[in-house]
């Protein structure tokens, strides 16, 4: 019976690949946690249910293959079986659902505590703004961009003033404080995406959109764009940098306000007019 | 309501509407080219839709040459781009959509209800038409400067528009666009046809309960479609004026390159909510079909009627309901407002449940039966291993936790080709090794066939199983190149490549289905009326290939539903539709 082999090779090889493979999530760096244990209990739960429908599959090929003389049953229906069958699936697709809802209510509920920390897209690059010393980001619109405001911040905007702009360079993040990515993009939809952060969100031009996570473990981690941009979309990646708050603090003192640019480039802007 | 006896007064109702034949072609082109026979148009349908889908194929092994071999093939992005675009675009729209509701609905809806044709000919004429014009719209996209959109199939403005985007600025979306509007009003002469056929053209005695699945899945995809592509088509002519016209319904204030567009206040997320509106009652579009074909397969070759046939029914329009009221969860994380995540993620698992429902009734079907490992037989089996393994890795899409790591990797791309690329093409594959025989009078190659579906089988399984495991290493989709990320421990480049290597080999084989079909429509074994001894009507026809108006002089009179197989006390192991076959004995 090749066929009854075959489908039992098929569930043996899919569960040995699924626990012998090295292919698996790359550890995680962010409190998310919660979402790969989320991720396991439907792992378990789907992977249950695979194997069971394709085995009773392949035993009823085996037991009732035709063979000379056998008859089928004859058997419309069986309403208690039925019955019996729909309530044990929908208290499985509970048990995956309530737990999913549960995560997802975290994940939307930004912390009171969490530092607005603003993405900043464009094809194809990343730059990333923070609030300064008066914890507030100044107003933005896209129709400000241009040559010596390139992140299209109010200049009349006193929040704004403060705030740190890190033009298409790495972003630096302490090490266990909440943050909120405020996500921003001019041009068409991106997506800021770090496969250690678990989390992930589109940016969407004309509106800000964000998520929320802590970071709980030191290094460089890549971001990458996960939504189609443009011919440069698998280009489009840059770093966080997670550091112990007194790294943190020693690179931003390294930064550069709004203001400080905004100033540098109008100068250099009305010096390069030969009008002047 | 399986052994209902024969009492004419109340089963087989008097003909209510007189006999309407179809129109007679006089010439050899009304007969052969502009036919308005369904049968004919179905295979017009049929042979069209195979032709672009293997364009489709040639552009599958395009891909796959870059993810597998980066270093030997390196396309660029932009063709790269088209590639993914043009074969997701092809295989949804063009061939599966077409295929199943264009071929299959135009074959057999007739047949199988005791029509003698579709109700308006003259418009399914023109609904073929209308397709063949929309795929050569969609093929010139190859041909015109800049080449085809490579916006990814789901052309979410603003880039789809743009000119960072292939074709963006060119012709290419603009064909795209003006092809899907096409293909919608073909569609949309078709669909009225198929539902209008089912609900007033039913022969004698043929209730909707006594229906084939077949013809309930098909009949409820097409109100479906009906009712999701104008989302679609709205969606497509306000993007064109967005691009030629220079309105904002999609584009806000955008900044492109350093350079200030002159749109503005328009809003990409109200194209991703009128895309999937559509966009997800089409993964069920395509599904359902499979689902009541699958169905009449599964119970014809196990020779038992199909387990819990009312429940069947009522699963299929109960899916076909609940699939309005799940779209954004093709959007969790697409920046709508998070809260609709609690929503769409309930309905989503809900949705499940009812598809549970059926896989358990195919498996019930098979229980206790008497199991013919034809061909059908074979990829009905391999469709319910790769449907369930595809709809299993649903449930961690649909929830929305789940969703945010997965969405845009690798993992998603494993889950819809699983769920709605493999597994519905496996049914279409048993459906012909099926239906062939009625097509042709003869039967397929059976060692050709066998080799068919072995490597089928075997191929896609190899393809799409280890393919989910890329994604959850965390590539995102639509990568040319991942390159080497810190966060990719066990390189994937050893399994990106075994992975292509398989869909060589997997497309190799449709070449050699492809040359089944036509050695065996003349060297065929001869396959007699009914080589499988079915039950429904289309096999009771008085000739095969059924002729010209599919009946003799009378209609057929309907005296049971299509799943009398095994019934006890029958003189053969099935007992047709149109047989008045009474139980001498009336049980108890």
């Amino acid at each position: 019976m090749v066929v009854v082999i075959a489908l039992v090779v098929v569930v043996v090889g899919s569960i040995l690949f699924h626990l012998l493979s090295p292919w698996w999530w790359t550890p995680i760096a962010s409190n998310w946690g919660y979402i790969d244990a989320t991720l396991v209990i439907t792992f378990w739960i789907t992977g249950f249910v695979f194997t069971a429908v394709i085995l009773f599959m392949a035993y009823c090929v085996w037991r009732f293959r035709h063979e000379p003389g056998r008859v089928a049953a004859f058997e419309p229906e069986n309403r208690r079986l039925e019955i019996w069958l729909t309530v044990v699936t929908g208290l499985g697709v509970a048990a995956m659902l309530a737990p999913g809802l549960v995560v997802w209510k975290q994940f939307v509920t930004v912390p009171d505590d969490a530092t607005e920390v603003e993405v900043f897209a464009q094809q194809w690059s990343w730059s990333f703004r923070l609030p300064g010393e008066d914890g507030r980001l100044g107003t933005s619109d896209a129709a400000l961009v241009g040559p010596d405001n390139p992140l299209g911040i109010s200049p009349f905007d006193r929040f704004g003033q403060d705030d740190i702009i890190i033009e298409s360079d790495d972003l630096y993040l302490p090490i266990g404080k909440p943050v909120k990515m405020v996500l921003r993009s001019v041009d068409v939809l991106h997506n800021f995406y770090v496969p250690e952060f678990r989390a992930k969100m589109d940016m969407v031009p004309g509106m800000v959109t964000y998520f929320w996570f802590t970071p709980t473990r030191i290094g460089e981690f890549e971001v990458l764009c996960a939504e189609l941009c443009g011919v440069g979309h698998g280009h489009m990646r840059g770093f966080v940098q997670i550091q112990e708050e007194t790294d943190y603090q020693a690179w931003l003192q390294e930064q550069r306000t709004f203001a400080e640019l905004w100033e540098e480039r109008r100068v250099r802007t009305a010096s390069s007019d030969p009008e002047q | 309501m399986a052994n209902i006896p024969y009492r004419p007064d109340e089963q087989v109702p008097p003909a209510e509407v007189p006999d309407v034949h179809p129109p007679h072609p006089h010439t050899w082109i009304g007969r052969w080219v502009f036919s308005q026979d369904a049968k004919y148009i179905a295979i017009q349908y049929s042979a069209t839709a195979i032709a672009i889908g293997l364009v489709a194929l040639v552009l599958s092994w395009l891909v796959r040459l870059q993810l597998g071999f980066p270093d030997v093939f390196s396309f660029s992005a932009e063709a790269y781009y088209q590639f993914i675009t043009m074969h997701g675009m092809i295989m949804v729209i063009y061939l599966l959509t077409a295929i199943f509701l264009g071929g299959f609905g135009n074959y057999l809806i007739p047949l199988m209800v005791g029509a003698r044709d579709m109700v308006f000919p003259f418009v399914n004429m023109l609904s073929y038409w209308v397709y063949l014009l929309a795929v050569l719209v969609l093929v010139a996209s190859f041909f015109v400067p800049g080449g085809p959109t490579g916006a990814g199939w789901t052309l979410y403005p603003p880039q789809a528009i743009l000119s960072g985007t292939p074709g963006g600025q060119d012709a290419g979306i603009i064909l795209m666009l003006l092809s899907l509007i096409l293909f919608i009003i073909g569609f949309t002469m078709g669909g009225l046809n198929y539902v209008v056929t089912v609900l007033q053209a039913r022969t004698r005695g043929m209730t909707l309960m006594r229906m084939p699945l077949t013809v309930w899945g098909i009949f409820t995809a097409t109100v479906m479609a009906l009712l999701a592509f104008p989302a679609l088509f709205v969606a497509c002519v306000m993007m064109l004026f967005d691009r030629l016209l220079g309105t904002s319904f999609f584009m806000p204030t955008l900044v492109e390159m350093g350079e200030q567009l002159s749109y503005g206040g328009g809003s990409p997320i109200v194209f991703q909510h009128l895309f999937w509106f559509f966009g997800h009652p089409e993964v069920y579009i395509v599904a359902l079909p499979a689902f009541g074909i699958v169905s009449d397969l599964i119970s014809v070759h196990a020779r038992k009627n199909v387990f819990g046939y009312r429940m069947m029914v009522w699963a299929i329009v109960i899916i076909g309901a609940l699939s309005f009221i799940v779209w954004a969860h093709h959007m969790y994380v697409s920046g709508m407002h998070p809260y609709f995540g609690f929503f769409f993620a309930t309905t989503t698992l809900i949705i499940a449940v009812p598809t549970a429902i059926k896989v358990y009734n195919w498996l019930l079907t098979l229980w206790r039966g008497d199991i013919h490992l034809t061909l059908p037989m074979l990829f009905a089996l391999s469709f319910v291993v790769t449907f369930v393994n595809g709809g299993l890795t649903g449930l961690f899409l649909g929830n929305v936790v789940v969703d945010v790591p997965l969405s845009d990797t690798m993992f998603v791309v494993a889950h819809f080709h699983m769920v709605m690329g493999v597994a519905p093409l496996m049914v279409i594959f048993g459906a012909i090794y099926h239906w062939h025989p009625l097509m042709t009078g003869r039967m397929l190659n059976e060692a050709m066939g066998q080799i068919h579906f072995w490597v089928t089988f075997i191929g896609t399984y190899a393809i799409f199983f280890p393919m989910h495991y890329v994604g959850l290493v965390g590539v995102p989709r639509r990568y040319p190149e991942i390159g080497d990320p810190a966060f990719i421990t066990t390189p994937v480049d050893g399994l990106n490549a075994f992975i292509s290597i398989a869909a060589f080999i997997v497309g190799a084989a449709q070449i050699l289905f492809l040359f089944n079909i036509a050695w065996s429509a003349r060297n065929g074994r001869d396959a007699g009326g009914n080589p499988w001894r079915a039950a429904s009507l289309e096999w009771q026809t008085p000739q095969t290939p059924p002729r010209h108006g599919n009946w003799a002089d009378d209609l057929p009179v309907v005296y049971r539903w299509a799943y009398d197989y095994s019934v006890p006390g029958a003189p053969e192991d099935f007992i047709a539709q149109d047989d008045p076959w009474v139980q001498q004995t009336a049980p108890t």
